[in-house]
């Protein structure tokens, strides 16, 4: 990571196309985050490849994102007659699924992630980042456009609820072994599983049912089991956010050994301040395309003029 | 189409695409690899399964005798079904609880993608565990009954003879076929949400053609001779008279549906095989939306 941000920016400008405020001084860069228009649209585009004739070697991908469109088709959406009458007189009268909404979540994002990279993506409510993380984490079929991964991309999000039936260690187990880590391995990890998520600091609650734990605590044992296996390319959406601050400052420390360990992270935040404290390179996505890519000083400034937190 | 930079990049550094479904054989090392996932889960979900029970873990064995219980008052002691079948009440209940297995386990595998959704957006694994899981946590359940049921057995005179080794082979069989069947339904239920509120009627209607609470040979005594070898030929009616065939020495072999073997063995390697080939061929679809 002695890389300044400077030739970090070169670097990164030759392999994604769709940044042109990198091309720019970062003072004008709100200007164009206001007009999407000025966001050249992803035609064909020969400079990018000849851009990086010569790739730096040391700099190995995990991720390449290859002008990626996520659409969202939504079943059940409509007229809200919700009664039996109603579903038959639908089924009677209109052939096909007549409630499908569809929403053009990603519009032809491109980028490319290496080894050791802690990527921030941000952006307002709706502009399409955990959509992002789900589409790279091979959870949302891509509409048009691939996603290549190095392995197989974790992606840890709020609403990832485990089995909220059974206790909290049944959980760490399960987690584990459906990570695929093996059983030994699990045990000797178990207590530090436990003890990094701060379940039991106030009382014996690991061995209580996870639909007891307030949802700071289960988000807090979700990242600590997820945090326990070194991923390749780990993606954690928000789940930082319910925690404590004694506990945001571990996950944060446990984020940079993952990156030491060769791994990719991605973390989506509104909070900037915890961008800043753990990312190096932003990724700011507006309306579904990817209006600036960049060192995190550089982008998330250019969001907080524009208005972003 | 010349592929593009970036797809020339990720073949350069040997990046695969995400989300892409591996090839038949490659799923079935990872299932392998999650075998203590698998049996873990169904572990944990029978510890779970009667917690909110005052009784707790005591239902695991009333549930199948209540079960029994019930059949025997409607169709032993109202309807007059049992008339002329010697051991009746092993009968039934070998019947009830073998079939019960099947169709639990059709139901939960059905069940196992939409109940565990969470689990399958948050983490990455073969989705197959999760109906493997399924019937592994009935195929325990019945276990138990099974304890129930040799008792029901002695209890009833029924003599224990070396015969009873042969319910091992009967109930393997009739878990490599539950296995093929949870896996198929699991695919159509995660499709179709409206299949989980269908299937209980479409296994009620599978357990009255199959022989639990009568003696089929005594119902289709006067039916045409295609028309009985198509019931006999019902994997259910299968496993039941095999297994009844192993525990009551009153159910000779002159009163199994013919070919019963091969035709066990047959109809657990056609669920199996077709029902891993259905789940595969939509892996990367499972938990989308």
């Amino acid at each position: 990571m002695a890389e300044s941000s400077a030739e970090r920016a070169a670097a990164d400008s030759g392999t994604a196309r769709q940044q042109p405020p990198l091309a720019v001084p970062a003072s004008a860069v709100p200007a164009a985050g206001s007009d999407p228009a000025a966001v050249p649209d992803a035609g064909p585009e020969p400079a990018a490849g000849s851009d990086q004739a010569a790739p730096d070697v040391s700099r190995v991908p995990t991720v390449v994102v290859d002008d990626l469109h996520v659409i969202y088709r939504i079943y059940g959406t409509g007229t809200g007659h919700g009664n039996a009458t109603a579903a038959l007189r639908r089924m009677l009268l209109r052939q096909g699924s007549p409630n499908v909404t569809t929403v053009h979540a990603v519009r032809g994002v491109t980028f490319t992630a290496y080894r050791g990279e802690a990527i921030g993506i941000i952006g307002s409510n709706g502009s399409g980042k955990s959509t992002l993380l789900k589409a790279i984490a091979g959870l949302l079929p891509a509409d048009r456009g691939r996603v290549y991964t190095d392995g197989q991309p974790s992606l840890l999000g709020v609403n990832a609820a485990l089995m909220n039936d059974l206790t909290g260690g049944t959980n760490v187990l399960l987690g584990g072994l459906a990570m695929g880590m093996s059983q030994e391995e699990i045990h000797s990890r178990y207590q530090d599983i436990v003890d990094f998520s701060g379940i039991n600091e106030k009382d014996d609650f690991i061995s209580l049912p996870m639909r007891t734990y307030s949802s700071g605590m289960a988000a807090r044992l979700r990242f600590s089991i997820a945090a326990a296996k070194n991923h390749d390319v780990l993606m954690i959406d928000e789940a930082l956010a319910t925690g404590d601050r004694a506990f945001q400052k571990r996950s944060e420390e446990r984020i940079r050994e993952l990156r030491k360990e060769a791994g990719t992270v991605f973390l989506v935040s509104h909070n900037n301040t915890s961008i800043r404290d753990t990312c190096d390179r932003v990724l700011w996505i507006e309306r579904g395309e990817l209006l600036m890519d960049g060192p995190t000083d550089e982008v998330v400034q250019a969001y907080e003029d524009h208005g972003g937190r | 189409m010349s592929a593009s930079p970036a797809a020339v990049l990720a073949a350069s550094h040997g990046l695969s695409v995400s989300g892409a479904r591996p090839g038949p054989g490659a799923y079935a090392r990872q299932l392998w690899a999650r075998r203590h996932f698998i049996t873990a889960l169904a572990a944990a979900r029978q510890s779970a399964l009667y917690s909110g029970a005052r009784l707790g873990q005591l239902w695991q064995v009333l549930t199948p005798l209540l079960n029994a219980a019930v059949y025997f008052l409607v169709f032993g002691m109202l309807l007059g079904a049992g008339h002329g079948v010697p051991d009746y009440i092993p009968f039934l209940c070998t019947g009830v609880f073998v079939f019960t297995f099947t169709q639990s386990a059709a139901m939960s595998g059905a069940r196992s993608l939409t109940d565990n959704l969470g689990l399958v957006r948050a983490l990455h694994f073969p989705r197959a565990s999760l109906p493997l899981a399924a019937t592994l946590l009935q195929l325990r359940q019945l276990m138990l009954a099974l304890g129930v049921l040799a008792l029901v057995l002695v209890a009833d005179g029924v003599p224990v003879t070396s015969r009873w080794l042969l319910a091992v082979p009967a109930l393997v069989l009739q878990s490599v076929f539950n296995a093929g069947l949870a896996l198929a339904l699991a695919r159509v239920g995660a499709r179709t949400t409206d299949f989980a509120q269908l299937l209980p009627f479409l296994l009620r209607t599978w357990m009255y053609l199959s022989g639990i609470f009568y003696d089929l040979s005594k119902i289709t005594a006067g039916a045409p001779h295609p028309l009985v070898r198509l019931l006999e030929t019902n994997p259910a009616l299968i496993y039941v008279s095999l297994m009844r065939y192993a525990l009551i020495d009153t159910v000779t072999g002159a009163r199994l549906p013919p070919h019963v073997w091969p035709l066990a063995l047959i109809w657990a390697t056609v669920a199996a095989g077709a029902g891993y080939a259905f789940f595969w061929s939509s892996e990367e679809e499972y938990g989308r939306g």
